[in-house]
């Protein structure tokens, strides 16, 4: 038992920051430098995007393991699986309008924004490609959601910090985002060799 | 609608996807890719394809389509189109490149959530005849596929010391240019440099694109 809590750590922490999804894996950049401008709309995608992202890890090996296995409808994952996001997203946005129009004001914003997002649907493509259980898909699934937090509220921060420099005119806006992300990035490459899994 | 386009060569359109409005260094979408696949020429230039091809076929797709698509349910509708053409290249792939398969794969599959080719569906084909539609399509596909190629290039020249597979400089390779960060970096300099052109010879602003995602 404790054996398996280990790797499902392990799991978390290589998805999180080791297989970064912004520095290593480069999934989500526009999100990431679209979002990344001011800290407070960085935190409120980093919550939104946690909790969708574990969510359709969920739903998608459900479906994955119990609809698409054993009728031998796996080549048409990428289909099914934006289905799945789309139809979950969409479910949220309607759900939370009425349940909670507070939060929805908060983030609806955000979830619109969601469904069209390369990690969203990179997470169940990757869990398929694995063959990870019910449990490592969540651990999976929730690793990348906060490794991908921690990238936007790094980057948040600086980018705040950063409109008070003076940048040469050429590099104003996205080219300098893109060289923090760099330093960003190879400071990442600490982490690597850090679990073998 | 329909005559107003007349006006615009089928060249025209071309062009303005692969300067006016390219993809990755004038309207920052898409980026994804741009960065994870460019380590070499020559998967650049595949994904590059992939993405010429998916394009095109999904603007043609839509624009056939336009007349029976209700306005309410479009974009489930794109994104459907989209898949299956993704679908189709991913499998195609797989079958005859499987070497470069294996490492740009998880790419091809991405290409159905690229913000650049719904947007395409949704401001161009959706509302143009499909001869134009396809044009448009096949501009800006082959933007990107210049971007890639054009980001490639430098990385594997500068982090291997060759191109296309093939040894060019016999000195000790810059190995930050493979790596994630050297991506990054080569990235934010072409889009400087792009800008600075701009500021210097058109007399741009040089804001490099707005937010984009």
């Amino acid at each position: 038992m404790s054996n398996e809590f280990i790797k499902l750590f392990e799991l978390f922490i290589a998805a999180s920051v080791i297989n970064n999804f912004v520095f290593t894996r480069f999934l989500g950049l526009c999100i990431f430098f679209g979002v990344s401008k001011k800290m407070e709309t960085a935190i409120g995608m980093s919550i939104t995007f946690t909790a969708v992202m574990v969510i359709a890890a969920a739903l998608s090996w459900l479906v994955f393991t119990y609809i698409m296995v054993p009728l031998e409808i796996t080549f048409l994952k990428i289909i099914i699986f934006i289905g799945i996001v789309a139809a979950f997203v969409q479910a949220a946005d309607t759900i939370m309008r009425k349940v909670s129009p507070g939060l929805y004001y908060k983030l609806g914003v955000y979830l619109a924004l969601i469904s069209t997002n390369c990690i969203i649907i990179a997470v169940p493509l990757i869990n398929a490609g694995e063959h990870y259980n019910f449990l490592e898909s969540l651990s999976f699934g929730f690793g990348s959601g906060i490794g991908f937090a921690l990238a936007l509220v790094i980057m948040a921060s600086i980018r705040e910090k950063l409109e008070l420099a003076d940048v040469p005119r050429p590099f104003r806006g996205m080219p300098i985002a893109w060289v923090t992300t760099a330093l960003i990035a190879l400071a990442f490459t600490g982490f690597s060799g850090l679990i073998t899994l | 609608m329909e005559h107003q386009e007349e006006k615009v060569s089928y060249l025209q359109l071309i062009k303005n996807g692969v300067f006016k409005e390219n993809t990755i260094f004038r309207l920052v979408i898409s980026l994804c890719p741009s960065i994870a696949v460019t380590n070499s020429v020559r998967n650049g230039f595949l994904l590059g394809v992939a993405v010429l091809f998916v394009q095109t076929m999904v603007n043609t797709t839509v624009a056939l389509l336009r007349r029976f698509i209700h306005p309410r349910i479009r974009i489930p509708i794109f994104m459907l189109v989209i898949s299956g053409w993704v679908s189709v290249v991913d499998m195609v792939m797989a079958a005859y490149a499987r070497a470069a398969y294996k490492e740009i794969g998880l790419y091809i599959q991405i290409i159905v959530a690229f913000a650049s080719i719904l947007a395409r569906a949704e401001m161009f084909a959706s509302k143009n005849r499909p001869l134009a539609a396809f044009f448009d399509g096949f501009g800006s596909g082959l933007g990107f596929l210049v971007a890639l190629v054009i980001i490639s290039f430098f990385r594997e020249l500068l982090g291997k010391g060759s191109l296309w597979g093939f040894q060019i400089i016999e000195a000790k390779p810059l190995l930050i240019m493979i790596m994630p960060a050297g991506g990054f970096i080569a990235v934010g300099l072409l889009m400087g440099f792009f800008n600075w052109i701009d500021i210097r010879f058109y007399g741009g602003k040089g804001a490099g694109g707005a937010s984009g995602h």
